[in-house]
């Protein structure tokens, strides 16, 4: 018995890594988009006073949360099949993605419109703003803000979650991973080097979120306080 | 003469949280230029009453008239009511994420159309009215309760206001704070603003009131100009001003 390690192989074939590196984080970025819109606009909808709208948005993130990523996955795939639609398995994969990280992204984000005083809310109906200047400008940056280090781990959850897709052959990083273990005979290695690959996406997602949050709450960076 | 109509009436409000009787056919009115101060103990219903002016919340019976607009119709147009009313807070309730200078333009901007260099312009100038030139471009929390209450008053005046409600605007402030966000509402008061004020300082209110209501279970129990307060008619008037509580 002994570890004999070979690297070389796996890594003459950088350039299908990279690939599926750049696939996973078009994913990612692709989901989180639209997964973050759709779970904060369910925020607000899970509080509206039309009975139908939050039984609604209640009931899309029950389902999702009580599913597993990979079922919902080929629920997207078998069914947008099922209906006559073709769609890239990067489309699907996306959409799947989006659907899933929205349910969880509405649970954050109600804990941030939670979390807003009402005053905040009186004082500016009191300045006469309608109700979507109200959210826009007083409820959803400070929400956002009172929840932003829960919504980077979550985004970084699905960026690492995106590897299920390679289920349906979206040629992320991980497909690419069983691709090359299976061509070089080298698995352990493949794994290795595609586990490091993740580490350095989720350092990169981490680090966006990190800037972003710059751009989005100046006061923080005025004062010197961190999230 | 013609006597001009008042600019707030409330005609025998009524309104109940569950069964707590809060108001209990209230009435009053302030004129045009009038300044009238809200007194009476912790669950008088002195707050619901200035609150149900500016419609934040909905009474049970009664009448509600401000700058000529039925409040308590169910139709009632709630942007413009509050377009003509200003209200500020006990806990001030700016806007925490914007700078001082946007918290006043938020409304002009957003709800008049102003353009933004008019707006800042305003609200340079409301500021200069409370004494905060220099904070255009501060944080709400760099600033200390009396300063925070200070702009929140010059944020509700860009609006331009007819009426402006003040609902225990320095019970959250130190006798210290409390003397400048006075002095900010005498000098409205000098300029002609109308305004009802919910208050607890008597000294305050001596001294800036017009007329007085005192209210007491829900009901008005004595109404009046200021006098009243050095000269009550009814016992529980004296002993409140007595207690200065």
């Amino acid at each position: 018995m002994g570890l004999n390690l070979d690297f070389s192989v796996v890594l003459e074939r950088w350039p299908l890594f990279l690939d599926g590196a750049v696939m996973t984080l078009e994913l990612a970025f692709m989901a989180i988009l639209i997964g973050g819109a759709v779970g904060t606009l369910c925020a607000v909808g899970r509080g509206s006073s039309n009975r139908f709208i939050a039984a609604l948005c209640a009931g899309y993130v029950e389902a999702i949360r009580n599913t597993p990523l990979l079922v919902q996955i080929f629920l997207v795939y078998f069914g947008l099949a099922s209906i006559g639609f073709k769609f890239s398995a990067f489309s699907v994969a996306a959409v799947a993605l989006a659907i899933n990280v929205g349910a969880y992204t509405a649970e954050i984000m109600r804990a941030g419109f939670e979390s807003i005083p009402t005053g905040q809310i009186e004082a500016a109906e009191g300045l006469a703003l309608s109700r979507v200047q109200v959210y826009w400008h007083v409820i959803l940056l400070p929400a956002i803000e009172k929840v932003y280090p829960s919504l980077t781990s979550q985004f970084v959850l699905l960026m690492l979650a995106s590897s299920v897709t390679s289920q349906i052959s979206a040629e992320e990083l991980t497909a690419v991973a069983n691709y090359v273990q299976s061509d070089t005979y080298r698995a352990f290695e493949t794994y290795i080097l595609v586990a490091l690959c993740y580490v350095v996406l989720s350092l990169v997602l981490r680090a966006a979120f990190w800037a972003l949050g710059l751009i989005l709450f100046p006061r923080r960076r005025r004062l010197g306080t961190s999230l | 003469m013609m006597q001009e109509s008042p600019l707030v009436v409330l005609d025998r409000v009524y309104k109940s949280f569950g069964a707590l009787k809060v108001l209990d056919g209230v009435s009053f009115s302030v004129g045009r230029g009038d300044v009238l101060v809200l007194i009476g103990r912790s669950g008088s219903g002195k707050s619901t009453a200035l609150r149900c002016i500016d419609r934040f919340e909905k009474i049970d019976s009664g009448e509600i008239h401000v700058c000529g607009r039925r409040v308590d119709a169910p139709d009632i147009d709630l942007r413009a009511l509050r377009q003509d009313v200003g209200i500020v807070f006990q806990s001030y309730n700016l806007f925490p994420h914007l700078t001082i200078a946007q918290n006043i333009m938020l409304a002009p901007v957003s709800v008049k159309g102003m353009h933004k260099a008019a707006a800042r312009e305003l609200a340079a100038t409301m500021l200069a009215k409370v004494g905060l030139s220099e904070k255009l471009d501060a944080y709400p929390e760099q600033l200390s309760g009396g300063q925070q209450q200070r702009a929140a008053i010059a944020r509700s005046l860009a609006m331009q206001p007819k009426v402006m409600l003040f609902d225990e605007v320095t019970s959250a402030l130190d006798p210290q704070l409390t003397g400048e966000v006075l002095k900010v509402i005498e000098a409205l008061a000098a300029d002609g603003m109308t305004m009802v004020i919910v208050t607890h300082e008597m000294g305050f209110a001596r001294g800036i009131a017009r007329h007085v209501v005192f209210m007491h279970e829900g009901k008005v129990h004595e109404a009046g100009t200021a006098s009243i307060l050095t000269t009550p008619a009814t016992p529980e008037l004296a002993q409140f001003v007595g207690t200065g509580l």
